[in-house]
């Protein structure tokens, strides 16, 4: 029996984090077994599902009976654990710190910000039935747009990825952010080249995992479109 | 050679990077930085990190933000007691969930209420509606549930018998909403008992040392200067209102 299918993971693919632990795990090509989760379908909040995690969120790791929740606890535990190539997280102290100020200051803005703005877009009109709240959704691509600036001005300044010169976690963590809202048809890096190409030197780095990982919410974005 | 910590003690993270340096004999020189006055905005704080937050290490031309990065990074560079964040994978693993965790949820709701209790009426002088005031509580007190039902459960800290990253982090933030009057511990046995052994870690009078100001804050914001804030009002009420 192989060890290694030890390693399961809970995901939906309609959630960010998910998605970037997906896209490293295919990346890594490190076995594991993937059972999904649909969020849609309200499976978080199962007995079953609940009693592996009580919080009730993916993604989720179990490996040989450890659980773990928590994207960046999960990707950063997988990569200290398991044989994989040294830029994910790099092992040089500064350049892993550089991936750990990331990976912190996305919890306080690519993530909510990106989030928000799919929340008001589809996920609140979807489960309402009521339409877009205008107001709040220029607020949110207003922030949204602040964030995205940061990261031109702060991280990708005179730098191909994020935390440096090679893809990491963090490049991955934030990539899957910044797509949500293409699940409304929105492209947040419309009149932005600089992180156009930073995307597109992700999408290099990562191959064919990167479509895999979006299928479902390219999906959404499709089913959206053709009831217009 | 001493690395340079750019801090406010009026900021949790602050709190807990001192905290640290301190406990572990780190060389380290404090630069007071005043989120009061803006001091975040100046140019000199601009040269040291464009990111313009503090807490901010400076090692020689290193520069970091972020006090989970700023934390984990010392732990290694000065080779610090191994519970602090411990080599087996499991332990580190729990330390680092909840340091991912804590910024959405305990981190976010104990400032909300630090800020909606005390500094938006008091300082601010706008009023805060009694619902969200309770909605703020309400929300830190399901974030307390968490750290107690699933971080702690029946270990004494977070990673297990001893005290690690993560507890600095989780104390420092709890401390917060206790600055500005709230009754944290009242009816949260658990949480009483792991806040003495965080500090009895720590050694109180460390503790009460870097906590002495955020402590103070009830009745500094009665001498407290609200112009100095007003170019951040629309910023501070949109977050926390």
């Amino acid at each position: 029996m192989a060890a290694r299918q030890a390693l399961q993971v809970h995901l939906d693919l309609l959630s960010q984090p998910c998605r970037a632990l997906h896209i490293l795990l295919a990346c890594t090509r490190l076995p594991h077994t993937v059972r999904h989760v649909a969020l849609r379908r309200g499976e978080h909040r199962t007995p079953e599902f609940t009693e592996i995690n009580p919080m009730q969120k993916v993604p989720v790791m179990v490996d040989n009976g450890f659980i773990l929740t928590e994207s960046d606890a999960i990707i950063k535990y997988l990569v200290n654990k398991y044989d994989v190539p040294d830029h994910w997280y790099p092992r040089q102290p500064e350049r892993r710190a550089r991936v750990d100020e990331y990976t912190a200051w996305h919890h306080t803005h690519t993530r909510p910000h990106a989030a928000k703005v799919f929340l008001l877009e589809v996920l609140l009109p979807a489960q309402t039935g009521s339409p877009v709240e205008a107001q709040r959704l220029v607020g949110a691509l207003s922030q949204l747009q602040e964030t995205l600036d940061q990261l031109e001005s702060m991280f990708l300044r005179r730098q191909p990825f994020l935390c440096g010169d090679d893809i990491t976690v963090a490049d991955l963590l934030a990539v899957c952010e910044i797509m949500q809202p293409e699940g409304g048809g929105r492209d947040v890096l419309q009149d932005r080249p600089l992180l156009q190409r930073w995307k597109s030197r992700v999408r290099a780095a990562v191959g064919d995992a990167f479509d895999q990982a979006h299928a479902v919410l390219y999906a959404l974005r499709d089913r959206r479109r053709a009831k217009l | 050679m001493a690395v340079e910590l750019y801090l406010d003690l009026l900021s949790q993270p602050c709190r807990s990077v001192l905290i640290f340096a301190k406990k572990n004999n780190i060389p380290h020189e404090v630069r007071n930085i005043s989120l009061m006055d803006g001091e975040q905005y100046g140019d000199h704080f601009g040269k040291i990190s464009l990111i313009r937050k503090v807490p901010a290490l400076r090692d020689g031309d290193f520069t970091l933000t972020e006090s989970p990065a700023i934390l984990l990074y010392l732990a290694q560079k000065f080779q610090t007691p191994e519970h602090w964040y411990p080599a087996d994978l499991q332990q580190r693993a729990r330390i680092d969930e909840y340091l991912s965790w804590q910024h959405c949820a305990l981190r976010l709701h104990g400032s909300k209420v630090f800020w909606l209790k005390l500094m938006i009426p008091e300082v601010l002088h706008v009023e805060v509606p009694k619902e969200k005031m309770e909605a703020a509580v309400e929300q830190l007190s399901d974030s307390l549930n968490l750290l107690e039902e699933k971080f702690l459960q029946d270990r004494p800290f977070i990673a297990g018998g001893r005290i690690s990253l993560a507890d600095l982090v989780a104390i420092v933030e709890v401390m917060q909403p206790v600055a500005c009057g709230l009754d944290v511990f009242g009816g949260r046995p658990k949480l009483n008992a792991w806040r003495d052994r965080v500090q009895a870690a720590i050694g109180k009078e460390l503790f009460d040392e870097v906590h002495q100001n955020i402590l103070g804050s009830q009745e500094r914001v009665k001498e407290m200067d609200g112009s100095k804030l007003e170019s951040s009002k629309a910023k501070i009420l949109n977050l926390f209102m």
